[in-house]
């Protein structure tokens, strides 16, 4: 198996969502991700959706998205051609002897303490996945106690736009 | 006799884009009007009350009350079917649109062009748990090309117009429109045309120069080619355009179930229906050929076989109006998304540029598909209880009545002797259930053909297990003056079922038997439930009755017509492949398979 971003845009209609996970579940293909939103043009909204699948069902799943009558476009990111982030917010147990330790890790990733109690902390960090990971793994041994991930969010890098030549015809 | 209300005239046409000030329910009305829709089956009920009040005064709009909403279902999608126009089924809210789910899948897997429009709750009540509320929408996601939720009068008009344009380009499908209730009461300005925008649906209809150059290049080199023919070219009404590819080809075409009736039976070049219960030669010609022209079809199990082992050493050319079916199931060498009456016409332009200097020599594929014709013909064997051979009834009901005739089928054993049997010379006369498998499907889909194709003799050939899931809409037949011809190859069990049982279950017969035919307690009596629809009734048990009793069902027009073939419940559907086994492995018979030798 091997992880795909793709990048849908949608009409923004009732239940397209539904219609959009329906078809990967119906499919047989795991969502391990989604972020969905607005978009510049108004009454259009953009999937982000990670998948776990190989090559050839891809294909296949990404045929049957572009039958949704409100799906307009899709787009495979490449890692290497996009921008890729994620956001995190994780809440780590402290205490006196370790707080500025993880203090330090915060830094370190150039994440940032948003909140403060005599036990925990909360921290917000933003970037691709192996970032993300990195700082989990960092803050494991002090306890993590709860966490609040978003879905990936992607853009490609370049001057080109998705949203481009969709509405002209 | 009649359900109908005397017309009154309808109001004044409405000039193109001048407002006139309508609810949303002669909305519905209007537009199924303007988009030129004459016939739509349906039920009303609280949640559609108000479209059905402005259809009673609606002098161009044929409704027909059915029974069951599952029959309008199915009648909208025989209606489809056999002319190749849009079929349309109304129903209410709740239990009336679950009632059409089945028929609405069914369409979706046979890509039949129907809408369906359902009432909705008032949409201050929608999410509240409210009297007959069901989420049609949701439920029919999977299931339909799309479905629309309507909540303002003002959408009406173009959501219908959508739903028509997406039903009836591309690949056909099932379209579904749930109007709240409030939205059909609600007053506004309608204007005819509407603006229609989808900007996520552009099907793509005219195909890539190269690939159709490609494909007719790999047909001018190929020694042992196949055009595998789907339900596909039927829909795109290109069986003129098959026609002259085959010929200038002199390929061999094998037509699938959903296809019988694309190629004419008669042609020299026509080997039969593939798959489970295909002739020998079809299913033969496909396993050994070296390329595969698949027009309109989708690799279905049922043709396959085990789709690892189909056709080992072909090479594909697939062209089809939806990507998606292309390399779903086998990888396609060549690919062509497009709509194949264009499509055959460029290929044919494409084989003739590159045959100019001569074409290629299929004597010897034709010398080893003449040897299984002549070895391996579709027969059957008399049934040794004395009792009916289904096959040589359903042969005469063919026979007697002519290619101009239109057959509906049901599901199960007697579908494939209909598939096999009867001769198909013309696109649109065999009506079936080929994906989804639904019981039940003959008789309201040979109403609806009956309904758009008046002048034609319709059969439902029915089993006695179909016939009893749906046989209430003969009497919206007698009703209506809908004059079908049901034959029920009634062999008093669930005889596709059975023969799996009698094959691979050792004779364990558990819940096959119905009860309905010879030495039973014949619950119930179909010549007598016949009747008590008002339909003439007819019983045959002897060979010498057959033709006589197919005779006066086809002299009858003023009432539908029912018979009671009483035929043998050994009959077996031959030949077969068993289940997720190679095609080479086709029995011809129970235990006599060709000898085949696999080459490479």
């Amino acid at each position: 198996m091997s992880t795909h971003v793709l990048s849908l845009l949608v009409e923004d209609k009732p239940g397209l969502l539904t219609r959009v996970a329906g078809l990967f579940a119906r499919r047989g293909f795991n969502i391990e991700s989604l972020a969905v939103g607005h978009t510049e043009i108004a009454g259009l909204s953009r999937i982000t959706v990670v998948v776990d699948v190989e090559d050839l069902p891809l294909e296949q799943v990404t045929k049957q998205l572009n039958k949704l009558i409100n799906v307009i476009k899709i787009v495979e990111l490449d890692p290497a051609q996009s921008v890729q982030r994620e956001h995190l917010l994780i809440k780590v147990r402290v205490d006196n002897a370790t707080r500025s330790q993880v203090l330090e890790a915060v830094n370190l990733f150039r994440a940032r303490v948003v909140d403060v109690s005599t036990d925990a902390l909360v921290i917000e960090v933003t970037g691709d996945s192996g970032k993300t990971n990195a700082l989990l793994k960092v803050l494991e041994p002090y306890g993590i106690k709860e966490i609040a991930q978003s879905g990936l969010l992607a853009i490609g890098r370049g001057g080109k736009s998705i949203t481009e030549r969709v509405l002209k015809s | 006799m009649t359900t109908e209300s005397t017309p009154v005239p309808s109001p004044a046409p409405v000039p193109p884009g001048a407002p006139v000030e309508l609810t949303g329910a002669e909305a519905v009305v209007r537009s199924l009007e303007m988009l030129g829709i004459t016939d739509v089956f349906g039920l009303p009920g609280g949640a559609i009350l108000p479209v059905y009040d402005p259809l009673l005064d609606s002098r161009k709009l044929r409704h027909i009350l059915v029974r069951h909403e599952q029959g309008a279902g199915h009648a909208a999608e025989g209606y489809a079917s056999s002319s190749g126009r849009l079929g349309v089924a109304i129903a209410t809210s709740g239990p009336g649109a679950t009632n059409l789910v089945t028929a609405i899948a069914d369409a979706h897997m046979d890509s039949v062009p129907i809408l369906a429009i359902t009432g909705q709750v008032f949409s201050n009540l929608m999410g509240t748990d409210a009297f007959q509320e069901a989420d049609i929408v949701g439920i029919t996601m999977p299931i339909t090309k799309h479905s629309f939720l309507v909540k303002r009068a003002e959408e009406i008009p173009a959501t219908i117009a959508a739903a028509y344009h997406i039903a009836t380009t591309g690949r056909p499908g099932p379209v579904l429109v749930d109007i709240t209730k409030d939205a059909q009461q609600a007053t506004f300005q309608f204007r005819w045309p509407p603006k229609v925008e989808l900007p996520g649906y552009r099907p793509i209809t005219k195909a890539h120069g190269k690939q159709v150059a490609a494909a007719a290049q790999l047909l001018a080199e190929a020694k042992r080619p196949v055009l595998y023919v789907g339900g596909g070219v039927i829909r795109a009404r290109a069986s003129e355009e098959l026609l002259a590819l085959a010929e200038a080809t002199r390929a061999p075409v094998v037509t699938t179930l959903m296809a019988r009736g694309a190629f004419p039976d008669s042609h020299e070049q026509h080997l039969g229906m593939p798959g489970m219960h295909g002739t020998v030669p079809a299913v033969l010609a496909l396993q050994e050929a070296d390329l595969l022209v698949a027009l309109g079809a989708r690799f279905d199990d049922r043709v396959t076989g085990r789709s690892a082992l189909f056709a080992p050493n072909a090479k594909v050319v697939h062209v089809d109006i939806d990507p998606a079916e292309i390399s779903k199931i086998r990888t396609a060498d060549v690919p062509i998304v497009g709509d194949l009456k264009d499509v055959l016409v460029d290929l044919l332009a494409g084989y003739r540029d590159a045959t100019a200097a001569g074409k290629p020599d299929l004597e010897e594929w034709w010398a080893t598909l003449d040897g299984l014709r002549s070895e391996f013909p579709l027969g059957f064997t008399k049934p040794s209880d004395g009792l009916l051979a289904p096959q040589h009834v359903i042969q005469r009901i063919g026979e007697l009545t002519g290619p101009e005739g239109v057959y509906a089928a049901g599901v199960g054993q007697h579908q494939m002797w209909a598939a096999q049997f009867i001769k198909y010379e013309r696109p649109n006369s065999w009506l079936n259930s080929g994906g989804a498998g639904t019981m039940g499907y003959a008789v309201p889909a040979a109403m609806g053909a009956k309904v758009a194709e008046p002048d034609r003799v319709v059969w439902a050939i029915d089993g006695d297990g179909c016939f009893q899931m749906t046989n209430q809409e003969l009497a919206t037949c007698t009703l209506n003056d809908i004059p079908i011809k049901v034959a029920i190859i009634n062999n008093s069990s669930l005889g596709m079922v059975r023969q799996w049982q009698t094959l691979f279950y050792d004779g364990r017969y558990s819940n096959t038997d119905l009860n309905t035919g010879h030495d039973t307690a014949r619950i119930p009596d179909f010549v007598a439930l016949a009747e008590a629809y008002g339909a003439l009734g007819i019983r045959v048990t002897k060979e010498e009755e057959v033709d006589a009793a197919i005779t006066l069902a086809l002299e009858t027009n003023d009432r539908p017509v029912v018979i009671d073939f009483v035929v043998s419940a050994d009959a077996m559907v031959w030949p077969m492949v068993p289940q997720g086994v190679s095609n080479s492995y086709i029995q011809y018979a129970r235990d006599h398979s060709p000898a085949f030798s696999e080459e490479d």
